[in-house]
């Protein structure tokens, strides 16, 4: 049994290998024929376009290399956004499926049925054309200004891309981390709600407390999975014209016409965001099992 | 004498056209101990988790400690008797991700807001109450069945109940750990507890009961004092359950 299990190990490798070595095989054919050779020389060159978003300051002049760069803390930035805002509305409605409330159960059943229906391209289209684009001028308080050139939260100006982007992956994700919420409290034994009923308990403080960390060791692999798709899925961002490392990078390789190292440096940066996610997650597991496993 | 729960054609249907509670009604005076017999699927349970509101009801009216409850299940009563009346279950049902200590004191911190170092203290003096002091700093998979139960009742006493519900105490315990659970309960009535204990042991309700009441299909069969229900139940019904129970 063993030995079968290691003859296919050695298999798939040898498999993985000979295919790895085609494809670097068939980039050197490429890079050959085209004459070019791998050159980065470009990226110190002035960029010449505009971005409409930037975390730093950004002209025209800067060089493709810092051009590359603020695409990639715009994409960061409405990853780490919509990490922690699909985590919320995830956990929120995948509790509120579990709840005893029958109106808050059907309209939590409700937002993850429709959502998963429709493909994130066409949410993303919506909330970009439908709901912001067409947002009339009105300052809610002093807190929020709404407007369609975008949303002033507390004096921190908001794209209408940025927050279209943003609430199309928060929605879509949180539609699936609460399932993956509702799965794992559902696995949590019904004695635990009694207990903390009869404790008097409020059903909030014991959901928090009570059930939702012994439901954790069940929703973290599958929460890690979800995140590294909505970082995956923020590349849908060009849709809308967010100027993320996608729609960056994809500007950047039409001028300069060098694809592969583009798609070099795309592929490498998308690596280390999601080695960031899923090393974040794998942190955050240990210390919840090591937990648990204290307590058995 | 005053009542602690008085219970009035307390009716409770799971599925339509079918009663698990059909037309109950009893009294329990304060400091008494009432055991409830039955079959299983009688509904014993059902009644004893109504008394806290774990389950709603569907028809009739409770009195517990001058709160009344009935099919509205209003949030804010089912609250207050919540504090004022602890629950033990078959299971245990701690909390495994907590230790021994943060079980006993979550509530008496969370929801009488007293302050922690208080609350360890009576969780101390509590679990010293039920012989297991030492396991305070463990988990519950640390310790044994009759641990745990005792930890539980301990988690219930923190909260300075005025009425005490057991449902089968020590039916999931080994029989050698049965009697350590039976006789913390033992003290807790000699010490003037209102109890309301459902089980299947005969010699403690032979010998702690103040009387027993007997349940069938969702309704009350007889209610007797232990002596006379023991060796002359008034009703065939118990006198068939008592043989086969021997
Ligand atoms: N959550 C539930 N949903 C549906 N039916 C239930 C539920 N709980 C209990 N019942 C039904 O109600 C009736 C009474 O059950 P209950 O648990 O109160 O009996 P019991 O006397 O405690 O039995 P046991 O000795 O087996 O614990 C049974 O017919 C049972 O099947
Ligand atoms: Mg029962």
């Amino acid at each position: 049994m063993r030995r079968r299990s290691l003859l296919l190990q050695v298999g798939v490798s040898v498999l993985l290998l000979a295919f790895l070595a085609l494809l670097v095989n068939n980039l050197a054919v490429n890079l050959l024929r085209t004459g070019l050779g791998l050159d980065f020389g470009w990226l110190g060159r002035p960029s010449g376009f505009a971005l409409a978003e930037s975390a730093l300051p950004y002209t025209p002049s800067d060089n493709y290399l810092w051009a590359l760069t603020i695409g990639w803390l715009n994409s960061l930035k409405v990853i780490a956004a919509g990490l922690v805002l699909a985590t919320l509305l995830g956990v929120a409605a995948g509790a509120a499926r579990s709840s005893s409330n029958r109106l808050l159960r059907s309209l939590a059943g409700g937002y993850v049925a429709v959502i998963r229906q429709v493909p994130l391209l066409l949410q993303l289209l919506f909330w970009y054309f439908v709901a912001f684009l067409g947002l009339p001028e009105t300052p809610i308080g002093d807190l929020i200004q709404l407007s369609n050139q975008g949303i002033s939260l507390l004096g921190m100006p908001l794209s209408v891309e940025f927050c279209a982007v943003l609430t199309g992956l928060t929605v879509f994700t949180g539609a699936s981390i609460a399932e993956i919420v509702r799965g794992g409290v559902n696995a949590v034994p019904r004695g635990q709600w009694e207990a903390f009923r009869s404790l008097g308990l409020s059903e909030g403080l014991g959901f928090r407390r009570i059930v939702l960390p012994q439901a954790l060791p069940a929703i973290l692999p599958a929460l890690t999975s979800q995140y590294l798709n909505l970082a995956k899925n923020s590349t849908l961002a060009i849709a809308v014209g967010y100027a993320d490392l996608y729609a960056v990078s994809d500007t950047t390789i039409t001028q300069t016409g060098r694809a592969i190292e583009g798609f070099l440096l795309l592929l490498i940066s998308f690596l280390l965001l999601n080695l960031l996610i899923s090393g974040g997650m794998a942190g955050i597991n240990a210390t919840v099992l090591g937990r648990m496993r204290r307590s058995r | 004498m005053t009542v602690a729960i008085r219970a009035t054609d307390l009716v409770k249907s799971y599925t339509p056209g079918s009663r698990a509670l059909d037309g109950v009604s009893l009294e329990v005076a304060s400091g008494e101990v009432l055991v409830v017999m039955g079959p299983s699927g009688s509904g014993k349970s059902t009644l004893i988790r109504t008394f806290n509101g774990l389950e709603k009801l569907d028809g009739g009216e409770l009195d517990v400690l001058g709160v009344r409850l009935d099919a509205a299940h209003e949030e804010r009563p089912v609250c207050e008797i919540r504090r004022r009346v602890g629950m033990v279950f078959q299971q245990f049902n701690l909390f495994p991700h907590l230790s021994i200590l943060d079980n006993i004191t979550l509530a008496p911190v969370k929801v009488q807001k007293r302050p922690k170092v208080q609350a360890e203290q009576r969780a101390i003096e509590l679990l010293d109450q039920m012989g297991i002091r030492e396991q305070a700093h463990k988990f519950p998979a640390q310790l044994s069945g009759g641990q745990q139960q005792r930890v539980a009742i301990a988690r219930a006493l923190a909260l300075d109940p005025e009425v005490m519900l057991f449902d089968e105490p020590t039916s999931a315990l080994d029989p050698e750990r049965v009697k350590e659970v039976l006789d913390a309960m033992r003290q807790l009535a000699r010490d003037g507890m209102t109890m309301v204990v459902v089980t299947h042991e005969l010699g403690f309700a032979r010998e702690v009961a103040d009387r027993v009441m007997f349940m069938d299909q969702g309704q009350v069969v007889e209610t007797s004092d232990p002596a006379s229900f023991f060796t002359n139940a008034r009703e065939e019904r118990s006198r068939r359950f008592l043989s086969q129970m021997v």
